[in-house]
């Protein structure tokens, strides 16, 4: 059972999936509520059950041969880290599927298998022990998201959805190019062709430095698309505002997360040397991302496309903390992952509410809703909030943690068992004012959408339907993510505390290729294998 | 003496020991003579029978050929087991896709009272054309010498430049055909040329080792051991024949026939094209790559049997056409906006992914990601598979006219109103652009990973580019075909009256999933079929003594085989 949980979680949205197409139309909405909430079962148990003493060891590992002749296994098994974001993608799919009820009128068949479906491909992406099996998923979620986007978005729909395809496909055949380079790397000092994550990140790693530097560019062509890290956001917003609601939570909740959990998981530990080495340059262009998204932020008149930039902006956020390589950096990154999933999801489920009754979108037809809609405010007001950084909220643990990361980066000496960085404290600095542009501009939001004089569309009157505050199926999936948002706020040690392992044992790598230690006694000292004879010594 | 049944010895000539490896290619050219014959049939269930027949006979065939013996000497000998089994199995389904092109207004006539004239019938000669290209690149595969390559190549050729011409009513179809033919003829010259030149080099016409002693191969490898290099006329000679293959490859710069010769004949031939004569010049090509070796080392500069390239003049010229041929297959195939011209350049396109296995080369024995022959050999079945279903999808469908179907727009909600065509497009569409779990994206890594293998890291990269550019026309293809809202045209198309088509569509479609999950097998058996056994050159050559004497593979030949002369460079 143990060892075939991560299967059922893949197997569960795909089984519903297929429920899905050949039920009746009007089935669709309840089986994949049913399809999801039993994920959220499993994803319960599955927390229940590891052992999160031992977060770093990989868990409920199970493989099977996928094609034997190119050394491709379907293998799984999650970390801590995985299994937190499992934990998010599961949380957030019931929400996407009863947050859609309304929104989704035609082709509700389509719309419910192709949403389960790209459940199980993120579940994929998180779980796999394979590059190509990870590889598989991270690609195939394209497929649903490009229908979900070009069927059920809005006016420019096909543009946006064909240009957020192109994108990171574009991306990811390049990254697929240096990822087979670390296989082929791997085949020469161990004489065995295979995907295995394992393996190929204990010999990854002894690549020499300009190759190291190649495959991380490659990498970071697929991965950064998809984070995404400035210059490579364009596709973002458009995508973000032409897609429907649950689109865009998915979107901005677990898919972006599929690029920084790629770069966590496979560009630290395979080119260690080329991080530190890179890590400044990275460093700087999130940060430019993060003023730049700021400030696109801040002149924005349509609100999805302002939540959109400050994705943008948030995930520079993320990217520094990660960058930082240090452990309260990438902690903090990591928390900000979750976060980020559960306020700016938060944000778009509330855009999208608003949407479904003015059809609007832009701050100049809509405002002071606060006299209108007062549950819909509070929750407006207390996703932005949380967004923001404000203290006690989720978002400020997260980013005042990628902050410190940076700002202790490449300081002497920061106390036991920490890992120093290679950015400093001008780097926290510059992207701090970052925080008091995201203030900015998203307080402007709020003020001019919640507070202020009552403005509504011209015309919507005449709709039958007069537009409403919140109801209960509303306000219950705003409430889930909003008690989300006050635990992780008052008590993010939940997460933090059981995310250290698996952070310190990849930094160890990173820190260690930094001080240019022997990358053999690293094994040694966090107990891989050292399968090193004949490796190219840097 | 029946060959089938006999062991050959010495005493057997050597064409009937031949004949051992040959039947499947006989019982094709026996099912051939059948078809002909009642397709002239006054008797309509008879000439209705010529489709079932040839299945029939490539069935059998397709038995046969996992079952015949293959030559014990030969540089790749798993190549003809593993090629004759896919080009059967493709071959039923482009019978079956051929079903249907011809004489359907004839015979509306005669069941309305018209007299039958077997003049005014195509049909026999149709499916015994089709049967006797099949036969041509089955015996591509079995060639082990230059004439016998030569014959087969056209043999391949031939009838296709009749199928195209025949397979539409339309003016068309009389230019493409002519077209196609006259390109054909020079891109068959400079073969031929190629090849004289080659003989001219090394004094045989044997590929390798054989009954006339020692074969091109051979020769080479013991030119290289005297003078480091094969020598500028075996070069140009290779070159030549290799750019002349490329026009039934359709690479660059031969590849201009293709869009107009696909779009004028009827889509059903353009799926046969698009396969045949392709998988014919890629066997051709490996071929001739494997004569010359992919690289020579070790203390006495034998072959090497992995870890080296083609020789440099050869590597280039190849290099260069590949990327060309990528790219402009891609590029052009995204400013077209008929269906029939994109998938044209696509197969271009295609072509030139599968040219990066050849310049890989063998890789490694036993090594089954280093295998870029392998590889490439593996694409070409997924290819043939994708391929099929995406021109059998607009095969499928007709306007009330009775005129094919052409532009993009024609394909809107083709998954609302023909689901069992439209999705097989879909999924064809989208494994021909390699996405994951998709039959196409296996063919990618095994290709990527034996590229990367052989450092051949630019190639790779520009292969990835351009899978992305075509990523978006295939998805223009696929998002017209799921997404959009079928208007008045689209429903007004009408399924075209061949059952055959639309069984090979869906049997295409579920292929390009359930394959990739069988792709371990498939990719083993490739591997196995790309495996070099490079020629033994001589350790050290005694003046006054010719190859000949070295390759005693016959020696109590009772026919005398004179030695070749050296050649005079």
């Amino acid at each position: 059972m143990e060892s075939s949980l991560l299967i059922w979680l893949m197997a569960v949205p795909l089984a519903t999936t297929g429920a899905i197409v050949f039920a009746p139309e009007r089935m669709a909405k309840v089986l994949a509520t049913f399809g999801s909430m039993v994920g959220v079962l499993l994803g319960l148990i599955a927390a229940g059950r590891f052992d999160w003493a031992d977060g770093a060891a990989y868990q409920f590992t199970s493989s099977f041969p996928l094609i034997e002749s190119l050394g491709i296994n379907l293998s799984f098994g999650v970390d801590s880290i995985a299994l937190w974001l499992v934990l998010l993608t599961q949380l957030l799919q019931p929400l996407c599927v009863i947050g859609s009820f309304s929104a989704i009128t035609e082709r509700v068949r389509t719309y419910y298998a192709w949403l389960m479906a790209l459940q199980a491909a993120m579940i994929g992406v998180f779980v796999a022990r394979d590059l190509l099996f990870f590889y598989i998923s991270f690609e195939f979620t394209l497929v649903p998201m490009y229908v979900l986007i070009s069927l059920y978005g809005s006016t420019n729909r096909r543009k946006a959805a064909t240009k957020f395809f192109l994108y990171t496909f574009t991306g990811s055949m390049i990254a697929l190019a240096g990822l087979v380079y670390v296989v082929w790397f791997t085949a020469q000092t161990t004489g065995e062709w295979t995907f295995a994550i394992e393996t190929l990140e204990q010999q990854a790693r002894t690549m020499g430095r300009s190759q190291q530097a190649w495959v991380l560019l490659a990498m970071l062509a697929g991965f950064a698309v998809k984070v995404p890290i400035f210059p490579l956001h364009t596709w973002l917003p458009l995508a973000h505002t032409e897609a429907p609601t649950a689109g865009s939570v998915i979107l901005a909740g677990v898919l972006l997360k599929l690029g920084t959990y790629a770069i966590w998981r496979f560009v630290l530990p395979f080119v260690p040397a080329a991080v530190n080495e890179y890590a400044p340059i990275i460093a700087g262009v999130c940060i430019v991302g993060i003023l730049y998204g700021g400030l696109v932020c801040w002149v924005q008149r349509d609100v999805k496309k302002l939540v959109a930039y400050s994705s943008v902006a948030h995930l520079g956020f993320c990217m520094l903390g990660m960058f930082a390589l240090n452990n309260v950096g990438a902690a903090g990154s990591v928390l900000y992952m979750i976060n980020h999933g559960l306020s700016t999801g938060a944000l778009f489920f509330c855009i999208g509410f608003m949407y479904e009754r003015y059809h609007t979108r832009s701050l100049d037809e809509v405002g002071g809703l606060a006299s209108k809609m007062p549950v819909w405010s509070f929750f407006m007001g207390f996703f932005t909030m949380a967004s923001v950084g404000l203290p006690g909220l989720n978002g400020f643990v997260s980013e005042i943690m990628c902050l410190m990361g940076a700002f202790q980066s490449g300081a002497a000496d920061i106390g036991a068992g920490g890992t120093t960085g290679p950015l400093g404290p001008w780097y926290a600095a510059i992207a701090g004012t970052g925080m008091i542009v995201a203030a900015m501009y998203l307080l402007f939001m709020v003020g001019k959408i919640v507070f202020g004089p009552l403005r509504e569309p011209a015309g919507h009157h005449e709709h039958d339907v007069l537009p409403t505050d919140l109801n209960a199926r509303e306000i219950g999936v705003l409430s889930v993510l909003a008690a989300g948002c006050i635990v992780l706020g008052v008590y993010p040690r939940m997460v933090i505390h059981n995310i250290e392992a698996p952070i310190e044992q990849t930094l160890s790598v990173v820190s260690m290729a930094a001080s240019g230690d022997d990358p053999a006694s690293t094994l040694a000292t966090t107990g891989g294998p050292v399968l090193l004879a004949g490796r190219d010594a840097e | 003496m029946i060959p089938f049944l006999a062991q050959a010895d010495a005493e057997t000539p050597a064409m009937v020991a031949k004949l051992a490896y040959l039947w499947p290619e006989i019982t094709l050219f026996i099912t051939t003579c059948v078809v002909m014959v009642l397709g002239l049939s006054p008797n309509r269930a008879f000439r209705k029978s010529c489709a079932a027949v040839s299945v029939l006979g490539l069935g059998v065939a397709f038995v046969l050929a996992l079952f015949t013996k293959t030559p014990e000497y030969s540089l790749l000998p798993g190549l003809m087991a593993y090629a004759k089994p896919l080009i059967a199995a493709v071959g039923v389904l482009l019978i079956l896709m051929l079903t249907g092109t011809v004489d359907q207004g004839f015979e509306r006539a005669i069941k309305q009272g018209a007299k039958w004239d077997p003049l005014r019938s195509t049909r026999g000669e149709f499916y015994a054309f089709a049967l006797f290209s099949l036969t041509g690149l089955m015996l591509c595969a079995t060639a082990d010498d230059l004439i016998w390559l030569f014959l087969a190549l056209e043999l391949t050729s031939l009838p296709t430049y009749v199928m195209v011409s025949i397979s539409s009513s339309r003016t068309r179809a009389q230019e493409a055909g002519i077209k196609y033919f006259f390109l054909g003829a020079l891109g068959a010259a400079m073969f031929l040329y190629g090849f004289a030149l080659l003989y001219g080099a090394t004094g045989t016409t044997q590929l390798w080792a054989g009954s006339a002693g020692p074969g091109i191969a051979e020769i080479l490898a013991t030119r290289i051991l005297e003078t480091g290099s094969i020598g500028s006329i075996a070069t140009v000679g290779l070159v030549l024949a290799m750019v002349g293959v490329s026009f039934k490859i359709a690479a660059v710069p031969m590849h201009f026939y293709t869009p107009d010769v696909y779009e004028g004949a009827s889509s059903s031939v353009a799926a046969f094209l698009a396969f045949v004569p392709k998988a014919a010049g890629f066997i051709t090509l490996i071929l001739l790559a494997s004569v010359v070796g992919w690289g020579f080392g070790g203390e006495t500069n034998q072959p090497l049997a992995s870890g080296g390239t083609l020789p440099e003049p050869i590597r280039v010229m190849l290099w260069v056409v590949a990327a060309l041929t990528m790219t402009v297959g891609n590029v052009m195939a995204l400013l077209q906006s008929s269906v029939k011209r994109i998938l044209a350049y696509s197969s271009v396109a295609h072509s030139g992914y599968m040219l990066v296995g050849v310049i890989v080369g063998p890789g490694s024995p036993g090594d089954i990601p280093s295998n870029g022959i392998g590889a490439a050999l593996f694409y070409l079945l997924c290819y043939g598979f994708m391929n099929l279903g995406a021109f059998g999808a607009l095969a499928c469908l007709e306007r009330m006219s009775g005129e094919e179907i052409e532009s993009v727009d024609d394909l809107k909600g083709m998954c609302a109103t023909y689901p069992w065509i439209g999705w097989p497009l879909v999924l064809c569409s989208l494994s021909l652009l390699g996405l994951p779990p998709l039959l196409g994206f296996a063919g990618k890594v095994a290709l990527f990973s034996s590229a990367i293998w052989a450092q051949e890291i630019v190639l790779v990269v520009v292969m990835g580019i351009n899978s992305a550019i075509a990523a978006y026309y295939y998805l223009r293809i696929a998002g017209a075909a799921v997404l959009e809202e079928p208007g008045e045209v689209q429903r007004s198309l009408v399924r075209t009256a061949s059952f055959g088509r639309i069984a090979a569509t869906v049997v295409s479609g579920a292929s390009v999933i359930v394959l990739f999950f069988a792709s371990d097998a498939l990719i083993q058996r490739s591997a196995d079929a790309g495996a070099y056994r490079p020629s033994p050159a001589p350790t050290q050559l005694r003046s006054g003594e010719s190859a000949a004497t070295q390759f005693p593979l016959r020696p109590e030949n009772s026919q005398g085989v004179t030695p070749p002369s050296r050649p005079q460079n």
